[in-house]
């Protein structure tokens, strides 16, 4: 029983990985650029819940719709005044700028909320699950969590493969210039990327702080980083790759933290992407890149 | 200049941390700009070559009296290390291409700061033990003293490191990095950055010569972290020491003192060191500063 539960929190921990790995994995399709800002954006989004829901009063709904507006402006925002003006130089030059905004936004998060951390309450208000007797229970949070990231994978999936605008990203992914020539407006079709990878972000948030209620300013940090593994790991810009390869990490993170060490756990997650990659460079999912001369 | 006090005491704390962050910028820009590799993982080495330094220094405490003696053994020990890591992380990390050689340089660095936090090494009459639980399963007989101490790490280290020696380091660094840079190995490096394919159709044995220049790069960080764990009285492997956000920010260094230029990267180091330090009066306000004038730089 006890190996079911590790399981399905594993699962949940992914799913939450997963959400996040998708917005690093649009963003990188579409825009070729490491966001590294990205890990932030969960943490203003978490921090938007808070605000909309500790502080105010309003129920959680309402702070997680806020929270999905307010980054989606914030994302679209990041990107016209600090990414645009950098589109077609040196891939290194937006690297430093994300990192840049990163500092920006926690730097920012400091002084509105101060470095304690913040009792998160959770979004979550349904009663937990009990199976077979009460011998394996699971929390509402684990489940709300899984079925939102496999909804979210599923609208994705649709939105892209059958809306126009969906269209349009996969073309500007493919050849940026060609899309271009075909009349398709690149720059809106960044802007409309962000704005979903920073709504995600928000969800994200709101669900990584209902299962781990603590909330500091570098909250975004650490799931950030894991969740742009997932997505390396999945094969950067596929976005079944990205869902796969964070339900792997997080399932793979939290069955070692039950059976080999907690504190080595990261290790372990580490090494086994770096073998991933030595086996298959591109990742799970990743297209083959043909080398030309 | 400390004495008629042109240099306050806080400019003079920052003496040996301004040296080793010009040779870790030093160092990485020999990675990113000169093999042209993005490498996430540089404070990884510099951890490697602190911890291995500062063990160094606490065992032979008795044997060699002279602090100095031993800094320089040391010194050379720490970028042995490193140096070795290098090429043990360089063989399987540079098949790989742009992004993914990235997150794999920054997934060593975490498996290496992760690693130092779990383990624990002692000393006693019998020789060195290992252990990754905690201090009593050592096993150590009465004579024994623990070294690294798993997450509070090693403690205990002389302030041996002083601006002479880190300006001295520093110079060694650049003199190796030029000269590296001017030579036929380094031409051949800098062809690879170019033109993969063509350095190979000439004959340019392109994973020797990437193996080098990246091991020689973890060397001199290891060396810049023998330095830095000389300077701290206890050395732990926290995310703030030498997390993936210090390897960033050695890369920051890199990116705005200009790819491939040795002077830049230290003027950037000494710059982008001091410029929180200097805004220190602006508290809270400090780091936002730092984060707008990084963005404003770029663009």
């Amino acid at each position: 029983m006890s190996f079911l539960s590790y399981l399905i929190n594993g699962i949940s921990l992914g799913s939450v990985y997963a959400i996040i790995a998708l917005g690093y994995t649009m963003v990188y399709g579409i825009a070729k650029m490491l966001n590294f800002a990205h890990g932030d954006i969960i943490m203003v989004g978490a921090f938007a819940v808070f605000t909309i829901v500790s502080t105010w009063g309003y129920p959680p709904v309402v702070g997680v719709l806020g929270a999905v507006v307010f980054c989606t402006i914030l994302g679209v925002v990041i990107e016209r005044v600090a990414y645009k003006p950098l589109r077609g130089t040196s891939k290194l030059a937006v690297l430093i700028t994300a990192i840049g905004v990163s500092y920006l936004l926690q730097n920012l998060a400091l002084l509105i909320f101060g470095s304690n951390s913040h009792q998160f309450t959770s979004v979550v208000t349904l009663p937990n699950l009990k199976l077979a007797d009460g011998a394996l229970t699971i929390s509402s949070v684990t489940i709300v969590t899984i079925v939102s990231c496999v909804v979210i994978m599923a609208v994705l999936l649709t939105f892209i493969n059958k809306t126009k605008i969906g269209q349009a990203m996969l073309a500007v992914s493919e050849d940026n210039g060609a899309a271009t020539l075909m009349g398709i407006d690149v720059n809106r079709t960044i802007a409309v990327t962000f704005a979903i990878g920073s709504a995600l972000a928000a969800i994200a948030g709101a669900l990584l702080c209902s299962a781990y209620p603590s909330l500091t300013p570098y909250t975004g940090s650490m799931p950030g980083i894991k969740a742009f593994v997932a997505a390396v790991f999945g094969g950067i810009g596929s976005i079944p790759g990205a869902f796969i390869g964070g339900i792997l990490l997080g399932v793979i993170e939290n069955m070692s933290k039950a059976y080999i060490s907690s504190q080595l756990s990261d290790a372990i997650v580490f090494s086994v992407l770096i073998i991933v990659l030595l086996v298959r460079p591109t990742g799970i999912m990743g297209k083959k890149i043909n080398e030309k001369v | 200049m400390i004495q008629t006090g042109l240099i306050s005491s806080l400019l003079k704390g920052l003496l040996v941390p301004l040296c080793t962050y010009a040779i870790l910028a030093v160092s990485l820009n020999l990675t990113v700009g000169i093999l042209g590799e993005l490498s996430l993982g540089h404070a990884g080495f510099m951890c490697v070559g602190a911890f291995s330094g500062a063990f160094f220094t606490n065992v032979m405490a008795d044997a060699i009296p002279g602090t100095g003696v031993r800094l320089f053994l040391a010194l050379l020990i720490g970028a042995a290390v490193a140096g070795i890591f290098g090429v043990l992380i360089g063989i399987p990390v540079l098949r790989l291409k742009g992004d993914y050689l990235a997150i794999v340089t920054l997934a060593f660095g975490e498996i290496i700061k992760n690693l130092i936090n779990t383990m624990y090494v002692g000393v006693d009459a019998g020789g060195l033990h290992f252990s990754i639980k905690d201090t009593t399963s050592l096993g150590l007989d009465e004579t024994g003293v623990v070294i690294i101490k798993g997450p509070q790490g090693i403690t205990g280290t002389p302030k041996a490191a002083t601006f002479t020696i880190g300006i001295l380091v520093l110079l060694i660094t650049v003199f190796i990095v030029l000269n590296l840079i001017n030579s036929r190995s380094g031409r051949a490096i800098m062809a690879i950055r170019d033109n993969r394919i063509a350095a190979e159709s000439i004959g340019i044995p392109v994973t020797r010569f990437k193996l080098m220049a990246f091991s020689i790069s973890a060397a001199l960080a290891g060396a810049a972290g023998v330095l830095y764990a000389h300077n701290l009285s206890s050395l732990a492997a926290t995310t703030n020491n030498f997390g993936y956000n210090k390897s960033i920010a050695i890369l920051v260094f890199v990116v705005l003192g200009g790819l491939g230029s040795v002077r830049g990267s230290i003027i950037a180091a000494v710059i982008l060191t001091l410029l929180p330090e200097l805004l220190r009066g602006l508290n809270d306000y400090r780091m936002l500063i730092y984060a707008i004038v990084l963005i404003v730089m770029m663009i």
